[in-house]
């Protein structure tokens, strides 16, 4: 591979070397943690995708080293390539969090809210993203826009009036499968994802788009309806299957597996499979393999302990330190107090099944004597 | 004032190549492809000082500089004659009476640009234009001045009509050149521009109609002499395209140092405004650009005569200023009302807006139902500070400027109007049988 150069970009103040072409926003990722912006649109897996949402946006201070102007607008930070000794400002620059709130205000105008019979709550980006930016109320006084249902096949649920058009599964389509049957129909705020027209999606993969999407849009038939995502328990498997990589995620309570997805990494996007291939997963295995028996169980999933997902099954947990002990002069206690060093109430020696009425402090001053 | 582009429109059969041909059409094509290089043909528009006459006014000579020149990959010039914008028809105009004026540009704009293959992207509701296109390409192809081997020194050029399919959206360039390859109409993200990676990812450059038309009189005449008419960086003639309450609606060619007042209300151009009424306000350049009151209008914030030009007319930015546009010249007189004109405009934008990017997807059809509820009086004063707020929101937070141009209007008319906005909000009842008036912003 030709050397490609490594460029200094400072994302927030933290400086990174990234070889050129990478997107501000991949560079941020591989800082980490709150430096990297929310991508609704942006899928690293798919090739175009990205730019539309805008909750990315950030601010770049200083255009690069040889060019030192800033630009005049906030860019799209999955979109624009770093520069060597570029500064962007993201969570470090008011203008970018104004800008992110707008944005997110605008993806909730229309989305019809019904995160409590949603199946994609708990896993949903756009929940995630109006947490974090969100505001408590709206200023939306009209009726929303609402679209019907569609049933897109026996395995895909379309449910237009959550879309927020990321545009992912239409790439994913584009990309992953031969024959592309959807897209985007109409345009502007009645633009609308279909089938041209009420087709079926006939495809190995096109389960696939059921991942991609950052909302509750396209959702799995064979799981609707079945279980809230946070009561069941992801697990790593994999089985040989001649189609894809067969390395998934199964979603299971109990013995029984509600659902199969790929797996995913930290920024809610498909992970490689080990042996370097794409994630991707066929439908096979996604919608028909609904038994424990074929699998291979590796092991609990990793999951961020701060998801709603890992209730009640962290993995990974770090727990908080004993100082008991150190108090306590190295006397690990049996329980949390031992009472019986400090009181004379309620020795073990006094039977308290043989005194009659309540126990009185009498008596055990009496036993003890 | 001498005509450049219009100088012929009035003699009859202008539209057919042999009255053309008589009147020195065709003369540049011969000057640039016999006597120039392609790399001249540029510099003379370099030095003519041209600027993009579609909206933003950009410097067509530095534009075709800018495009990229890799070994044997084909370059394409492309006609943006998707004219959709409300109240801009120059475009219109020109291709209907002279469309040979448009075939001759191209072909020199072509050379220079070294594009075989020529595209005219024409909007789809511009369904006679085409054939009269038609009909005037295979008349300059019939007499040798397209095809192959031009004029006998080796150059080939095709000419091809593209309609669209009446989207607003696809008179942005990008989103242009991805209707002309077939797919949906949606902008792309810059960069890569046009003219490093455009149709079928080859260095394109995408010019208004007018623009390739000035080319023209550009060869004729020298760019020296032509950027001698005009004023400062507003150099030659621009076509304006007059309408609303306006005694002589039409298609002007100015030269740029016509005052805003003279515009208006000289028998030579729009000729007043009809029954003796009084100037409320005015669109410049085009539905989305800044709505200016009189009083604006005529002056700048500092008291100067505000004139038909670029720098003039954007002069205040846009807290006292608007653009040039692309020459959609709206004029209202006092019994117009400013809130039911910018419902009517977001209306617009809203069925327009492509739906790619949230902000504006969303927010334009917010907009929208916020206006209509305050021309309709079952507005909240509360909801003026919202429009605000959303169209703060959205531009400049899009992938091309459809949001920017949404935006705008509305922008400006709360900016100028906001009384207006607090009256219709206060009379709910009132507002529904009578106008506003003139107020004090008007009175010049």
């Amino acid at each position: 591979m030709a050397d490609t150069p490594l460029f200094k970009v400072t994302i927030d103040n933290i400086t990174i070397e990234v070889p050129a072409g990478t997107s501000i926003l991949e560079a941020a990722r591989k800082i980490g943690g709150e430096v990297a912006p929310p991508a609704m649109c942006f899928y690293s897996k798919l090739k175009g995708s990205g730019g539309k949402c805008r909750t990315c946006l950030v601010e770049i201070s200083k255009g690069s080293e040889k060019d030192p102007r800033p630009m005049p607008k906030l860019q799209a930070s999955c979109r624009t390539t770093v520069m060597d000794g570029m500064e962007v400002k993201n969570i470090t620059s008011p203008k970018v969090q104004d800008a992110r709130a707008g944005v997110v205000e605008m993806l909730l105008i229309n989305h019809p809210l019904d995160c409590p019979i949603c199946d994609q709550a708990g896993e949903c980006h756009l929940q995630d993203l109006s947490y974090e930016h969100g505001k408590s109320g709206t200023r939306y006084e009209f009726q929303r826009r609402t679209f019907k249902k569609h049933s897109l096949g026996d395995y895909i649920q379309l449910h237009m009036t959550r879309c927020i058009l990321c545009y992912r599964c239409v790439f994913t389509a584009d990309q992953l499968t031969e024959s592309r049957e959807h897209g985007i129909l109409d345009r502007g705020d009645h633009a609308e994802i279909a089938t041209m027209i009420e087709k079926n999606l006939k495809h190995d993969f096109i389960g696939n788009v059921i991942d991609v999407c950052p909302v509750g849009a396209l959702t799995d038939r064979t799981f609707r309806f079945k279980n809230r995502v946070w009561f069941t328990k992801p697990v790593d498997a994999h089985r040989d299957c001649e189609k894809c990589c067969g390395e998934v995620q199964l979603w299971m309570r109990g013995d029984e597996v509600f659902r199969v997805t790929a797996r995913k990494d930290e920024w809610g996007e498909v992970k490689e499979a080990s042996n370097g291939k794409t994630g991707w997963i066929c439908n096979e295995c996604r919608f028909e393999k609904k038994h424990i028996n074929d699998w291979v169980i590796e092991g609990p999933s990793e999951v961020n302990r701060h998801s709603v997902i890992s209730q009640g099954h962290y993995v990974g947990r770090v727990k908080p330190k004993e100082t008991v002990e150190e108090v306590m002069d190295g006397v690990k206690p049996r329980i949390f107090l031992q009472i019986h060093e400090v009181s004379e109430v309620n020795k073990p020696t006094v039977d308290l099944s043989l005194i009659q009425g309540p126990a009185h402090s009498n008596n055990f001053v009496t036993s003890n004597q | 004032m001498k005509k450049l582009l219009l100088a012929n429109d009035h003699i009859e059969g202008i539209r057919f190549y042999d009255v053309y041909r008589k009147n020195g059409g065709y003369n540049s094509v011969e000057k640039a492809l016999k006597n120039m290089s392609p790399e001249a043909v540029v510099e003379e528009v370099k030095k003519s000082g041209l600027r993009g006459r579609g909206g933003a006014g950009f410097p067509t000579g530095l534009k075709w500089s800018f495009i990229a020149k890799p070994e044997g990959v084909p370059r394409h010039l492309v006609c943006n004659a998707d004219e959709s914008e409300p109240g801009t028809f120059k475009d219109r105009y020109l291709m209907e009476f002279l469309p040979h004026l448009l075939i001759e540009g191209l072909i020199v704009s072509s050379f220079a640009l070294g594009s075989n293959v020529t595209y005219i992207y024409i909007r789809g509701e511009y369904a006679w234009i085409v054939d009269i296109l038609e009909h005037a390409i295979g008349e300059a192809k019939a007499n040798g001045w397209l095809g192959k081997n031009i004029l006998g020194i080796g150059y080939d050029l095709e000419i091809y009509v593209q309609r669209g399919a009446g989207a607003y959206i696809c008179g942005e360039e990008t989103a242009l050149i991805e209707s002309l390859e077939g797919k949906r109409g949606n902008p792309r993200i810059k960069p890569p521009f046009p003219a490093v990676k455009g149709v079928w990812d080859r260095p394109t450059v995408v010019n208004n109609v007018e623009t390739l038309a000035a080319v023209v009189p550009i060869i004729n005449m020298g760019g020296e002499e032509y950027a001698k008419i005009g004023v400062g960086r507003s150099t030659g003639t621009k076509l304006i395209s007059a309408c609303g309450n306006i005694n002589k609606p039409g298609v002007y060619e100015i030269d740029m140092t016509v005052s805003v007042e003279e515009f208006i209300y000289s028998d030579e151009y729009c000729g007043g405004i009809p029954k003796g009424k009084r100037l409320k306000a005015c669109i410049p350049g085009g539905s989305s650009v800044p709505i200016l009151p009189a009083k604006l209008l005529l002056k700048t914030a500092k008291g100067e005569t505000r004139y038909m030009n670029y720098e003039s007319l954007s002069d205040g930015g846009f807290a006292t200023g608007s653009m040039m546009g692309s020459g959609g010249f709206i004029v209202f007189d006092e019994d117009q009302c400013v809130v039911k004109n910018t419902y009517t405009l977001a209306r617009f934008y809203r069925h327009e807006s492509c739906g790619q990017c949230s902000p504006c997807r969303e927010g334009t059809g917010w907009m929208e139902k916020i206006l209509k509820n305050i021309e309709t009086g079952k507005g909240k004063m509360s909801d003026i500070d919202l429009l605000w707020e959303i169209q703060s929101k959205i531009e400049g937070n899009t992938i091309c400027p459809l949001g920017d141009a949404a935006a705008w209007p509305v922008a400006a008319a709360i900016r100028h109007f906001r009384d207006e906005f607090e009256w219709h909000v206060r009379n709910p009842q009132e507002s529904q049988v009578r106008n506003y008036g003139l107020a004090d912003y008007a009175l010049v």
